[in-house]
């Protein structure tokens, strides 16, 4: 591997992705640098997975102006990466009277921000966009352009597509130390060090430490963690849009809403923690959640509950999001802060920053770019004549190793054999949904860890659920030789 | 497109048994789909013995009671197809199945048996809080690892739910050196077989800690332990109770789930006890010429009642491939003052066989009760008890004789003395 | 007076053994087995030992093992040592002898599965 960038990103979440990907409409040499042992591995990984209108935020600031941004963006990125976007919208739901003001100040944001087609509805009209909605809600704020998409399949699909446009990924790197040098960066890692004239940290909950490395003004990242439950597909339907609750200080509150992959999402909490590495999810918090999110809609299924999470928003103190060149340290740009709207805003801030960055170092168009990238064939999905020919071309496509989601050998081998591939079962997942069904991995788990051990060529006892430190096997049976 | 007279969905124990069955009576033209690489189902991993003692008067393992049927399906020369995961059927017996040989393939039925068996309730069902670290499996997923792969999954073991895989893994890992620290039930009686909890926890000195269960999850990459907790009447945990387990690894013997999910398009009326279609006496489904049987239909303890019930299924999916029996009229089997749910869930008195084996499982631990049925509001049958337990599936035989006729309605239910 | 639950069969009966001027007397059985389980279980407890063994050449790496019959509790420790330290040879048939005598029981192991040859 080569230690010597033009561009050197930090974090293989969405942000990291998105900047990378765009980096490479011009012709530059760029590295991506990420701990863990896949992208998406961080706050990308658990989130609400929804495209905000863009009415939250205070007008004026980059929150706003990446969420709409970002927002108008995304049908046209999806296209390009072939991953399912769906603008459902969204209601913002006044449970009581005393809520109508400020309710009414979200739509005058709103419009202030820019976000078309905003309307308020009386609780009637709601309930009947909306049937299952609390006959509690008195009001609701109607945002048509709101939007859901899997947080997994853009952040996965904007690696790839960099990868293959000649990203250097570097997986289970972590950076240890920066130093300035008088034409750019040393980057230490635990594997290497690598020079770069521009660095770009989009560390996550650990831009504030990658920060503090080159610069001497404050940040403070607050991991700000939300728990999450996720139910079964069959009542996937029980909202059609992403019904929240009025904002509170915290965020935006509890949503219920239908995921990109249809199933039904609830979530999330909002609790400061101190650890940005664990992420439980606690009994007070999901009881929290499940009765703050049976306000939003009647007779809530939670008997479908297939699983819960939780993950971390970065919060930083400022409370907008930090985007541009540290003022103290030149050539070395920043996105920190990105909590919501972050993956609504990530196309946005991806080419804000790349068009900055391409700029300064004075880098001509690139035009061998490739946009678009083919997703994974999705095999259950297709009308039946396409998904024969597809088995008759491929004969793995044929054999079924996630039953609960219908997902194919030959779907999770090619997970594991694309740019930036998966390596770990949490990856597999992530990448094709094996194991994410309502059996949670079951039955699959071992076909699963059989596949990667023959793709990646590794004995069974090394395969892991994630990190390094997961493996699900702790030895063999005696006997064998 | 082929036109079979009977398909089987599924090629475990259920399947194979019906399979057999509607052979000898006279269907030939039978085929088995099989989602697995090789037939039996489940009892592949089953390695322990139990297995058997009603139907072979002697006790097998799961492979060798298994491979018993296998041979009887190869002697038929059943045609079967493995690696064949069905995909969707419909009320028209309209099946679609894809394998790796096969590709995709569409068949049709003139009677459908299902025989898909059950899967295990998952961690997220239970919502338990806590981190997500590896080291955390059902315990079937874990019996599949030793016992065909040859792998260990752990060296310190929790064990959640005393259901019958759960304990019979706490035997098997202990036997290979692994410590199996506790298993902690969230009921206040074991939703296991008596034997199982003597066989499997006492032999080797293993506690069973009744009404507690696992309150959280600790470890980030791999699992470092968990807090058990005693719970309430209401399955609450109660506050101060909390103890902690170190551990590497958890199991999760939580119950069975029968799979349904291909039932679901035949629209037919699913019951919310078993979690499997309702069926009449001769285990057909709301769907005319679809039958079902095993643990589809409802989960069950002993593989010996699921061929004996497969084999019913079997017999009858023949019968109305033969001579297209019609649909008499059916008069509904209520369960109720302690018996959760009845298999069948309703009977045709005209039309029924001279003996109906009606199955149920009881809610909650009884000592000295009486099973009783009633038929047309008089009681026809009471049976002493002197214990029952959800954990085991209790039955009575209905005699044709003995139904009043003409027949209004027919409850199974428990009473004291 | 001793209170076992059987094994012998899913009923799981609840059995009192007593002695009495140095006989066994069994309650609670409904079955000879249980009355037989009983006196086994109080003069010399026994169980069926099932694990697995490693294969070579056949078409899946582990092979599936019982002992014949019962073998003494107290020996099922030195059973699994020896069990450990088996490896056969492809293609084998259920009820082939593994072991001749497991831990000096006088008990064979046997195989309970048919694994052909790769």
């Amino acid at each position: 591997m080569r230690n010597d960038y033009d561009v050197a990103v930090i974090g293989g979440g969405v942000i990291g992705c998105a900047v990378a990907r765009e980096l490479l409409r011009r012709r530059l040499r760029i590295c991506l640098i990420e701990k863990g042992e896949d992208v998406c591995s961080g706050t990308s990984k658990a989130n609400s997975g929804i495209v905000h209108a863009g009415f939250d935020a205070k007008p004026g600031t980059m929150k706003a102006k990446m969420n709409l941004l970002g927002s108008r963006m995304m049908p046209q990125l999806a296209e390009e990466l072939d991953i399912r976007f769906r603008r459902n919208g969204s209601l913002v739901l006044c449970l009581s009277e005393d809520g109508l003001p400020a309710l009414q100040e979200l739509y005058v944001r709103g419009v202030a921000n820019g976000v078309e087609g905003l309307a308020i509805l009386t609780g009637d009209e709601a309930r009947r966009k909306e049937p299952n909605l609390s006959e509690n809600a008195v009001a609701a704020l109607y945002a048509p352009t709101g939007g859901i998409i899997c947080p997994f399949e853009l952040t996965i699909a904007l690696a790839e597509n960099a990868c293959q446009n000649g990203v250097e990924f570097r997986r289970n790197e972590t950076v240890t130390g920066i130093s300035r040098e008088t034409d750019g960066y040393l980057i230490t890692t635990n594997l290497a060090q690598i020079k770069a004239t521009c660095v770009v940290n989009a560390a996550g909950v650990h831009a504030d430490k990658i920060h503090r490395m080159v610069s001497a003004i404050p940040m403070h990242i607050t991991p700000r963690k939300g728990d999450y439950c996720l139910l079964d597909k069959e009542v996937g339907g029980y909202v059609s849009h992403t019904v929240f609750q009025l904002p509170s200080s915290l965020g935006k509150g509890v949503l219920v809403t239908p995921t990109a992959h249809g199933n039904l999402l609830i979530g999330p909490t909002a609790t400061d923690v101190e650890d940005k590495e664990q992420t439980p999810t606690t009994a007070a918090e999901l009881a929290y959640l499940t009765k703050t999110a049976q306000k939003s809609v009647r007779e809530l299924p939670l008997r479908s509950v297939i699983t819960s999470f939780s993950g971390l928003r970065a919060h930083e103190e400022g409370g907008d999001f930090i985007i541009g060149e540290t003022p103290d340290a030149e050539n070395f740009f920043e996105a920190a802060g990105i909590e919501s709207p972050g993956l609504t805003s990530a196309p946005a801030i991806g080419s804000y920053l790349a068009e900055r960055i391409a700029d300064r170092l004075g880098a001509e168009e690139n035009p061998d770019f490739v946009p678009t990238r083919k997703a994974i064939p999705r095999l259950a999905e297709l009308p039946a004549q396409e998904r024969k020919a597809l088995i008759a071309e491929n004969p793995l496509y044929g054999s079924i190793v996630c039953r609960c989601e219908q997902i194919s050998e030959g779907e999770i081998v090619e997970a594991i054999r694309r740019p930036v591939g998966a390596v770990s079962l949490d990856g597999i997942k992530r990448r094709v949904r094996a194991g994410m069904g309502r059996c949670q991995a079951g039955f699959c788990t071992p076909r699963l860890m059989e596949i990667l051990s023959r793709e990646l060529h590794r004995p069974m006892e090394e395969i892991c659920k994630n990190v390094p430190g997961s493996e699900l096997l702790t030895g063999t049976m005696e006997g064998r030789k | 497109m082929r036109v079979y007279d009977l398909i089987v969905i599924g090629g475990g124990p259920a399947g194979l048994a019906a399979a057999l069955s509607a052979r000898r009576a006279g269907v030939q033209d039978v085929l088995i789909l099989e989602r697995d690489h090789l037939l039996g189902g489940i009892l592949n991993q089953c390695i322990h013995n139990g297995f058997g003692l009603h139907t072979f008067k002697e006790e097998l393992t799961g492979p060798e009671y298994a491979a018993r049927f296998i041979a009887q399906v190869r002697e038929e020369n059943i045609p079967y197809r493995l690696g064949a995961t069905v995909i969707s059927i419909s009320r028209e017996k309209l099946v679609t199945y894809v394998s790796r040989e096969d590709g995709l393939v569409r068949v049709q039925a003139k009677a459908l048996i299902l025989a898909m068996g059950c899967r295990e309730r998952p961690r997220g069902a239970l919502n338990i809080p806590g981190s997500r670290p590896a080291g955390i499996f059902s315990a079937g997923t874990a019996q599949r690892l030793m016992n065909i792969e040859g792998f260990q999954v752990g060296k310190e073991v929790v064990i959640l739910g005393s259901g019958d895989i759960g304990l019979i893994m706490a035997r098997r890992m202990t036997l290979e050196g692994a410590k199996v620290k506790v298993v902690a039930e969230l009921m206040p009686y074991s939703g296991g077989l008596k034997r199982n909890i003597v066989q499997c926890l006492d032999d080797f000195g293993i506690p069973l800690k009744l009404s507690h269960t696992v309150v959280e999850i600790h470890g980030k990459e791999r699992l470092t332990g968990v807090t058990l907790a005693q719970v309430d009447e209401n399955r609450r945990p109660i506050a101060g109770t909390e103890e902690y387990y170190a551990c590497d690894t958890l199991l999760l013997s939580v119950g069975l789930l029968p799979e349904n999910e291909l039932t679901r398009a035949l629209d037919v009326t699913m019951n919310r006890v078993t979690n499997g279609p309702e069926v009449d006496d001769r285990l057909q489904t709301g769907c005319e010429g679809v039958f079902a049987c095993g643990n589809v239909l409802h989960v069950h303890d002993l593989v010996d009642y699921v061929s004996e019930e497969a084999a019913l299924a079997g017999k009858n999916a023949a019968a109305y491939v033969l001579s297209q029996p019609c649909a008499g009229r059916t008069v509904d089997i209520t369960a109720d003052s302690g018996v959760r749910y009845t298999v069948p869930q309703k009977l045709d008195p005209d039309n029924m066989a001279d003996t109906v084996t009606v199955r149920f499982r009881v809610a909650d631990v009884y000592r000295d009760r009486y099973i009783c049925v009633y038929c047309n509001g008089e009681r026809i049958r009471r049976i002493k008890k002197r214990v029952l337990a959800p954990g085991e599936m209790e039955q009575v035989i209905l005699k044709k004789s003995e139904l009043k006729q003409p027949l209004q309605s027919i409850r199974v239910c428990t009473e004291v003395e | 007076m001793r209170e076992l639950t059987c094994i012998g069969c899913p009923l799981g009966c609840s059995l009192r053994v007593f002695e009495e001027d140095g006989t066994l007397r069994v309650e609670g059985n409904t079955c000879p087995r249980g009355e037989t389980y009983a006196r086994n279980e109080v003069l010399c407890p026994k169980r069926t030992v099932t694990s697995t063994v490693a294969i070579r050449g056949g078409t899946v790496n582990r092979l599936s093992v019982r002992t014949q019959t019962d073998i003494p509790k107290d020996k099922i420790a030195a059973c699994m040592e020896q069990i450990k330290a088996v490896c056969v040879e492809a293609p084998v048939e259920i009820g082939d002898i593994v072991l001749p005598d497991v831990a000096g029981t006088g008990v064979a192991l046997i195989a309970t599965k048919n694994v052909p040859q790769k």
